[in-house]
Protein backbone atom coordinates (compact mmCIF):
# COMPACT_ATOMS: atom_id res chain seq x y z
CA UNK A 1 0.00 0.00 0.00
CA UNK A 2 2.77 2.17 -1.19
CA UNK A 3 2.73 4.49 2.11
CA UNK A 4 -0.99 4.74 3.05
CA UNK A 5 -1.54 4.69 6.76
CA UNK A 6 -3.70 1.45 7.62
CA UNK A 7 -6.48 3.39 9.01
CA UNK A 8 -7.11 5.32 5.84
CA UNK A 9 -7.16 2.19 4.43
CA UNK A 10 -9.43 0.54 6.11
CA UNK A 11 -11.44 3.99 6.83
CA UNK A 12 -12.03 4.04 2.67
CA UNK A 13 -13.13 0.80 3.09
CA UNK A 14 -15.72 1.19 5.36
CA UNK A 15 -17.02 4.27 3.74
CA UNK A 16 -17.57 1.99 0.50
CA UNK A 17 -19.17 -0.48 2.26
CA UNK A 18 -21.56 1.84 4.33
CA UNK A 19 -22.51 3.85 0.73
CA UNK A 20 -23.29 0.04 -0.72
CA UNK A 21 -25.05 -1.33 2.54
CA UNK A 22 -27.47 2.02 3.23
CA UNK A 23 -28.37 1.58 -1.02
CA UNK A 24 -28.87 -1.90 -0.51
CA UNK A 25 -30.87 -2.02 2.90
CA UNK A 26 -33.51 0.54 0.96
CA UNK A 27 -33.87 -1.35 -2.03
CA UNK A 28 -34.28 -4.76 -0.38
CA UNK A 29 -36.74 -2.50 2.37
CA UNK A 30 -38.45 -1.38 -1.31
CA UNK A 31 -37.88 2.22 -0.12
CA UNK A 32 -35.67 2.75 -3.61
CA UNK A 33 -36.65 1.00 -6.77
CA UNK A 34 -34.02 -0.65 -8.77
CA UNK A 35 -33.66 2.30 -11.37
CA UNK A 36 -33.39 5.43 -8.62
CA UNK A 37 -30.82 2.98 -7.06
CA UNK A 38 -28.76 2.28 -9.81
CA UNK A 39 -26.59 5.37 -10.02
CA UNK A 40 -25.99 5.27 -6.35
CA UNK A 41 -24.54 1.42 -6.72
CA UNK A 42 -22.60 2.23 -9.64
CA UNK A 43 -20.78 4.88 -7.15
CA UNK A 44 -20.95 2.19 -3.90
CA UNK A 45 -18.85 -0.39 -6.38
CA UNK A 46 -16.26 2.37 -7.76
CA UNK A 47 -15.38 3.26 -4.22
CA UNK A 48 -15.51 -0.36 -2.40
CA UNK A 49 -12.95 -1.15 -5.89
CA UNK A 50 -10.70 2.18 -5.13
CA UNK A 51 -11.10 1.70 -1.90
CA UNK A 52 -9.21 -2.30 -1.39
CA UNK A 53 -7.13 -1.92 -4.94
CA UNK A 54 -5.77 2.04 -4.25
CA UNK A 55 -3.60 0.78 -7.40
CA UNK A 56 -6.17 0.60 -9.65
CA UNK A 57 -7.17 4.13 -8.79
CA UNK A 58 -3.52 5.23 -9.48
CA UNK A 59 -3.13 3.25 -12.65
CA UNK A 60 -6.33 4.53 -14.32
CA UNK A 61 -5.14 8.55 -13.17
CA UNK A 62 -2.16 7.68 -14.67
CA UNK A 63 -3.55 6.18 -17.98
CA UNK A 64 -5.96 9.22 -18.11
CA UNK A 65 -3.02 11.73 -17.43
CA UNK A 66 -4.31 13.05 -14.19
CA UNK A 67 -1.84 13.38 -12.00
CA UNK A 68 -3.38 13.30 -8.50
CA UNK A 69 -5.86 9.95 -8.37
CA UNK A 70 -7.74 11.43 -5.88
CA UNK A 71 -8.90 14.10 -8.61
CA UNK A 72 -9.98 11.46 -11.18
CA UNK A 73 -11.93 10.35 -7.40
CA UNK A 74 -14.08 13.70 -7.52
CA UNK A 75 -14.14 13.59 -10.93
CA UNK A 76 -16.10 10.88 -11.53
CA UNK A 77 -18.27 11.68 -8.34
CA UNK A 78 -19.25 14.72 -10.07
CA UNK A 79 -20.23 13.17 -13.11
CA UNK A 80 -21.82 10.31 -11.43
CA UNK A 81 -24.10 12.63 -8.83
CA UNK A 82 -24.64 15.43 -12.22
CA UNK A 83 -26.37 12.18 -13.64
CA UNK A 84 -28.22 10.83 -11.13
CA UNK A 85 -29.55 14.83 -10.14
CA UNK A 86 -30.92 15.35 -13.80
CA UNK A 87 -32.32 12.16 -13.36
CA UNK A 88 -34.12 12.93 -10.92
CA UNK A 89 -35.36 16.40 -12.18
CA UNK A 90 -36.77 14.48 -15.27
CA UNK A 91 -38.73 12.59 -12.88
CA UNK A 92 -39.96 14.53 -11.27
CA UNK A 93 -41.49 16.69 -14.42
CA UNK A 94 -42.88 13.06 -15.07
CA UNK A 95 -44.46 12.93 -11.49
CA UNK A 96 -45.86 16.73 -12.37
CA UNK A 97 -47.75 15.67 -15.37
CA UNK A 98 -49.27 12.71 -13.31
CA UNK A 99 -50.38 15.00 -10.70
CA UNK A 100 -51.60 17.42 -12.93
CA UNK A 101 -53.49 14.53 -15.10
CA UNK A 102 -54.97 13.05 -11.86
CA UNK A 103 -56.16 16.80 -10.71
CA UNK A 104 -57.73 17.01 -14.18
CA UNK A 105 -59.31 13.53 -14.04
CA UNK A 106 -60.31 14.18 -9.93
CA UNK A 107 -62.29 17.67 -11.02
CA UNK A 108 -64.14 15.98 -13.42
CA UNK A 109 -65.13 13.27 -12.08
CA UNK A 110 -66.39 15.43 -8.25
CA UNK A 111 -68.31 17.46 -10.92
CA UNK A 112 -69.87 14.53 -12.08
CA UNK A 113 -70.45 12.63 -8.82
CA UNK A 114 -72.67 16.22 -7.71
CA UNK A 115 -74.35 16.55 -10.71
CA UNK A 116 -75.72 12.95 -9.70
CA UNK A 117 -76.06 13.85 -6.51
CA UNK A 118 -78.25 16.65 -7.22
CA UNK A 119 -79.96 15.12 -10.38
CA UNK A 120 -83.56 14.69 -9.45
CA UNK A 121 -84.08 10.91 -10.30
CA UNK A 122 -81.01 10.00 -8.01
CA UNK A 123 -83.08 10.32 -4.52
CA UNK A 124 -85.85 7.66 -5.95
CA UNK A 125 -83.67 4.86 -6.58
CA UNK A 126 -81.16 5.66 -3.30
CA UNK A 127 -82.14 2.65 -1.65
CA UNK A 128 -83.09 0.04 -4.58
CA UNK A 129 -80.10 -0.59 -6.21
CA UNK A 130 -77.33 2.19 -5.36
CA UNK A 131 -75.30 -0.02 -3.58
CA UNK A 132 -74.03 -2.64 -6.13
CA UNK A 133 -73.68 -0.98 -9.05
CA UNK A 134 -72.40 2.39 -7.92
CA UNK A 135 -68.57 1.17 -8.26
CA UNK A 136 -69.04 -0.25 -11.97
CA UNK A 137 -66.29 2.69 -13.18
CA UNK B 1 -71.94 34.45 -37.24
CA UNK B 2 -70.49 30.79 -37.68
CA UNK B 3 -71.70 29.43 -34.36
CA UNK B 4 -74.73 30.24 -31.97
CA UNK B 5 -73.54 31.19 -28.54
CA UNK B 6 -75.57 27.96 -27.35
CA UNK B 7 -72.51 26.18 -28.41
CA UNK B 8 -70.28 28.60 -27.12
CA UNK B 9 -68.57 27.25 -23.37
CA UNK B 10 -66.88 29.99 -21.45
CA UNK B 11 -64.05 29.07 -19.54
CA UNK B 12 -62.68 31.13 -16.41
CA UNK B 13 -59.82 29.74 -14.58
CA UNK B 14 -59.98 30.87 -11.09
CA UNK B 15 -57.97 31.54 -8.18
CA UNK B 16 -59.42 32.28 -4.50
CA UNK B 17 -61.68 35.17 -6.55
CA UNK B 18 -64.12 34.89 -4.14
CA UNK B 19 -64.21 38.39 -3.79
CA UNK B 20 -65.27 38.90 -7.86
CA UNK B 21 -65.84 35.77 -9.76
CA UNK B 22 -69.99 36.19 -8.60
CA UNK B 23 -69.81 38.83 -10.03
CA UNK B 24 -68.41 38.24 -12.94
CA UNK B 25 -70.28 35.09 -13.54
CA UNK B 26 -73.31 36.91 -13.28
CA UNK B 27 -72.10 39.20 -15.62
CA UNK B 28 -71.10 36.68 -17.83
CA UNK B 29 -74.74 34.79 -18.20
CA UNK B 30 -76.76 38.21 -18.11
CA UNK B 31 -75.22 39.68 -21.49
CA UNK B 32 -74.58 35.95 -22.84
CA UNK B 33 -77.76 34.07 -21.33
CA UNK B 34 -77.30 31.25 -24.47
CA UNK B 35 -73.53 30.59 -23.32
CA UNK B 36 -72.12 28.14 -20.81
CA UNK B 37 -69.80 28.97 -17.90
CA UNK B 38 -67.49 26.87 -16.63
CA UNK B 39 -65.33 28.12 -13.95
CA UNK B 40 -62.23 26.20 -13.19
CA UNK B 41 -61.41 26.74 -9.39
CA UNK B 42 -57.34 26.35 -9.27
CA UNK B 43 -56.86 24.88 -6.26
CA UNK B 44 -58.36 27.65 -3.96
CA UNK B 45 -58.31 27.85 -0.49
CA UNK B 46 -61.30 30.34 -0.22
CA UNK B 47 -65.05 30.13 -1.77
CA UNK B 48 -64.37 30.33 -5.05
CA UNK B 49 -66.33 27.39 -6.26
CA UNK B 50 -69.51 28.37 -4.03
CA UNK B 51 -69.68 31.94 -5.52
CA UNK B 52 -69.65 30.60 -8.81
CA UNK B 53 -71.64 27.82 -8.29
CA UNK B 54 -74.86 30.31 -6.46
CA UNK B 55 -73.61 32.29 -9.23
CA UNK B 56 -75.22 29.97 -11.60
CA UNK B 57 -71.77 28.28 -13.27
CA UNK B 58 -70.74 25.25 -14.02
CA UNK B 59 -67.74 24.36 -11.39
CA UNK B 60 -64.69 22.26 -11.60
CA UNK B 61 -62.74 22.27 -8.77
CA UNK B 62 -58.47 21.19 -8.93
CA UNK B 63 -57.63 19.99 -5.93
CA UNK B 64 -54.06 21.11 -6.39
CA UNK B 65 -52.95 25.07 -7.88
CA UNK B 66 -51.72 23.69 -11.48
CA UNK B 67 -51.86 27.54 -12.52
CA UNK B 68 -53.61 29.20 -15.40
CA UNK B 69 -52.15 26.86 -18.11
CA UNK B 70 -53.60 23.53 -16.34
CA UNK B 71 -56.76 25.26 -15.73
CA UNK B 72 -57.21 25.56 -19.38
CA UNK B 73 -56.31 22.34 -20.41
CA UNK B 74 -58.99 20.85 -18.04
CA UNK B 75 -61.52 23.61 -19.61
CA UNK B 76 -59.99 22.03 -23.29
CA UNK B 77 -60.81 18.76 -22.03
CA UNK B 78 -64.59 19.68 -20.78
CA UNK B 79 -64.90 21.09 -23.87
CA UNK B 80 -64.12 18.13 -25.93
CA UNK B 81 -65.58 15.62 -23.37
CA UNK B 82 -69.50 17.97 -23.88
CA UNK B 83 -69.03 18.29 -27.88
CA UNK B 84 -68.43 22.14 -27.30
CA UNK B 85 -67.57 23.64 -30.83
CA UNK B 86 -66.33 26.79 -29.28
CA UNK B 87 -64.35 27.67 -26.28
CA UNK B 88 -63.58 31.10 -24.93
CA UNK B 89 -61.37 31.63 -22.59
CA UNK B 90 -61.96 34.76 -19.95
CA UNK B 91 -60.44 35.86 -16.73
CA UNK B 92 -62.53 35.79 -13.90
CA UNK B 93 -61.89 38.91 -12.62
CA UNK B 94 -63.78 41.13 -15.03
CA UNK B 95 -61.23 42.65 -16.58
CA UNK B 96 -62.38 40.96 -20.27
CA UNK B 97 -65.95 42.53 -21.22
CA UNK B 98 -68.04 39.59 -21.85
CA UNK B 99 -69.75 41.76 -24.88
CA UNK B 100 -66.88 41.00 -26.86
CA UNK B 101 -67.00 37.73 -26.77
CA UNK B 102 -69.65 37.50 -30.11
CA UNK B 103 -67.27 39.63 -32.08
CA UNK B 104 -64.38 37.26 -31.18
CA UNK B 105 -66.37 34.17 -32.19
CA UNK B 106 -67.41 35.54 -35.33
CA UNK B 107 -63.65 35.74 -36.16
CA UNK B 108 -63.71 31.99 -35.66
CA UNK B 109 -65.08 31.14 -39.59
CA UNK B 110 -61.60 32.33 -40.80
CA UNK B 111 -59.06 30.81 -38.04
CA UNK B 112 -58.87 28.47 -35.44
CA UNK B 113 -57.72 30.88 -32.11
CA UNK B 114 -59.48 34.26 -32.09
CA UNK B 115 -57.12 36.66 -29.59
CA UNK B 116 -58.77 39.48 -27.90
CA UNK B 117 -55.75 41.88 -28.00
CA UNK B 118 -55.34 45.30 -25.66
CA UNK B 119 -52.95 47.57 -27.54
CA UNK B 120 -54.71 47.48 -30.70
CA UNK B 121 -55.85 50.98 -30.56
CA UNK B 122 -58.74 50.10 -28.88
CA UNK B 123 -59.21 51.02 -24.76
CA UNK B 124 -56.89 52.66 -22.42
CA UNK B 125 -54.49 50.04 -20.75
CA UNK B 126 -51.41 50.65 -20.70
CA UNK B 127 -47.91 49.46 -19.05
CA UNK B 128 -44.45 51.05 -18.87
CA UNK B 129 -40.83 50.30 -18.85
CA UNK B 130 -39.54 46.54 -19.28
CA UNK B 131 -42.59 45.22 -19.28
CA UNK B 132 -44.00 47.05 -22.20
CA UNK B 133 -40.52 46.33 -24.36
CA UNK B 134 -41.04 42.72 -23.39
CA UNK B 135 -44.59 42.67 -24.71
CA UNK B 136 -44.04 44.66 -27.54
CA UNK B 137 -40.46 42.45 -28.19
CA UNK B 138 -43.16 39.08 -27.81
CA UNK B 139 -45.58 40.72 -29.96
CA UNK B 140 -42.98 41.46 -32.86
CA UNK B 141 -41.49 37.98 -32.82
CA UNK B 142 -44.10 35.37 -32.51
CA UNK B 143 -45.94 38.14 -35.42
CA UNK B 144 -43.03 37.13 -37.51
CA UNK B 145 -43.64 32.84 -36.59
CA UNK B 146 -47.13 33.05 -37.01
CA UNK B 147 -47.01 35.32 -40.21
CA UNK B 148 -50.28 36.80 -38.46
CA UNK B 149 -50.01 40.57 -36.62
CA UNK B 150 -50.64 39.92 -33.15
CA UNK B 151 -50.49 43.33 -30.59
CA UNK B 152 -51.11 41.34 -27.46
CA UNK B 153 -49.38 37.87 -27.28
CA UNK B 154 -49.56 37.20 -23.27
CA UNK B 155 -53.71 38.45 -23.89
CA UNK B 156 -56.12 35.41 -21.52
CA UNK B 157 -59.08 36.78 -23.57
CA UNK B 158 -59.31 33.92 -26.24
CA UNK B 159 -61.94 32.27 -28.38
CA UNK B 160 -61.14 28.43 -29.89
CA UNK B 161 -62.20 26.35 -32.36
CA UNK B 162 -62.61 22.68 -32.30
CA UNK B 163 -59.54 22.16 -34.00
CA UNK B 164 -58.16 24.29 -31.46
CA UNK B 165 -59.74 22.70 -28.77
CA UNK B 166 -58.47 19.22 -30.18
CA UNK B 167 -54.79 20.35 -30.19
CA UNK B 168 -54.77 21.89 -26.80
CA UNK B 169 -56.44 19.05 -24.75
CA UNK B 170 -53.38 17.07 -25.40
CA UNK B 171 -50.77 19.66 -25.25
CA UNK B 172 -51.12 22.87 -23.43
CA UNK B 173 -48.11 23.75 -21.12
CA UNK B 174 -48.79 24.93 -17.15
CA UNK B 175 -45.42 26.57 -17.55
CA UNK B 176 -45.94 30.05 -15.99
CA UNK B 177 -46.78 32.03 -19.55
CA UNK B 178 -47.20 28.90 -20.97
CA UNK B 179 -50.64 29.71 -21.60
CA UNK B 180 -50.22 32.35 -23.40
CA UNK B 181 -46.61 32.54 -25.30
CA UNK B 182 -45.75 28.99 -25.75
CA UNK B 183 -49.13 27.76 -26.17
CA UNK B 184 -48.99 30.68 -29.36
CA UNK B 185 -45.71 28.18 -30.69
CA UNK B 186 -47.77 24.98 -30.05
CA UNK B 187 -50.67 26.17 -32.03
CA UNK B 188 -48.79 27.52 -35.06
CA UNK B 189 -46.74 24.62 -35.36
CA UNK B 190 -49.83 22.01 -34.97
CA UNK B 191 -51.44 24.32 -38.02
CA UNK B 192 -53.85 26.98 -36.25
CA UNK B 193 -54.30 29.88 -37.74
CA UNK B 194 -54.72 32.71 -35.27
CA UNK B 195 -56.44 36.50 -35.68
CA UNK B 196 -56.95 39.03 -32.84
CA UNK B 197 -59.66 41.69 -32.41
CA UNK B 198 -59.25 44.70 -30.50
CA UNK B 199 -60.96 44.85 -27.12
CA UNK B 200 -60.66 47.00 -24.31
CA UNK B 201 -59.72 45.69 -21.33
CA UNK B 202 -61.21 47.38 -18.22
CA UNK B 203 -59.91 47.88 -14.35
CA UNK B 204 -59.61 44.51 -12.50
CA UNK B 205 -62.61 44.62 -10.05
CA UNK B 206 -60.28 43.11 -7.47
CA UNK B 207 -56.83 41.92 -6.76
CA UNK B 208 -53.65 43.93 -7.18
CA UNK B 209 -51.88 43.85 -10.78
CA UNK B 210 -48.45 42.95 -10.35
CA UNK B 211 -46.22 46.11 -11.56
CA UNK B 212 -43.17 46.42 -9.44
CA UNK B 213 -39.34 46.98 -11.27
CA UNK B 214 -38.21 43.58 -9.61
CA UNK B 215 -41.08 41.23 -11.01
CA UNK B 216 -41.16 43.59 -14.93
CA UNK B 217 -37.41 42.14 -14.61
CA UNK B 218 -38.66 38.55 -14.06
CA UNK B 219 -41.41 38.91 -16.07
CA UNK B 220 -39.06 39.51 -19.51
CA UNK B 221 -36.72 36.99 -17.92
CA UNK B 222 -39.57 34.02 -17.69
CA UNK B 223 -40.90 35.43 -21.06
CA UNK B 224 -38.36 35.12 -23.49
CA UNK B 225 -36.78 31.68 -21.72
CA UNK B 226 -40.48 30.65 -22.63
CA UNK B 227 -40.13 31.71 -26.06
CA UNK B 228 -37.00 30.42 -26.78
CA UNK B 229 -37.50 26.93 -25.91
CA UNK B 230 -40.88 27.11 -27.44
CA UNK B 231 -39.23 28.09 -30.85
CA UNK B 232 -36.83 25.48 -30.52
CA UNK B 233 -38.57 22.57 -29.12
CA UNK B 234 -39.27 20.06 -31.47
CA UNK B 235 -43.00 19.58 -32.21
CA UNK B 236 -45.09 17.30 -32.30
CA UNK B 237 -46.07 18.06 -36.13
CA UNK B 238 -45.15 20.77 -38.08
CA UNK B 239 -47.36 22.88 -39.83
CA UNK B 240 -46.30 22.44 -43.28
Amino acid sequence: MNGMPLISYIFSIAAAVLVLAVVLTLLLKKRLRERHALWWLIIGVLALIAAIFPRVLENTAQMLGILLPISLVFFVGIIVLFIASVQHSAELTDLEEKARTLAEQHALLEKRLRDLEHAPFYKDEDDAGASSDDCDQ
Amino acid sequence: MPYSLDQVLIVMPAKNEEAVVGNTVAEVKNVLPEATVLVISDGSTDRTAERARTAGADVLELPINLGVGGAMRLGFRYAHLHGFPVMVQLDSDGQHNPANVPGLVNLLDAANVAIGARFAGVGEYKVRGPRMWAMRALSTTLSLATGTRLTDTTSGFKAHDSTAISLYKDDFPAEYLGDTIEALVIGHRGGLKFTQLAVEMRERAGGVPSQNAWKSTKYLGRAFAALGLALIRPGAKNSR
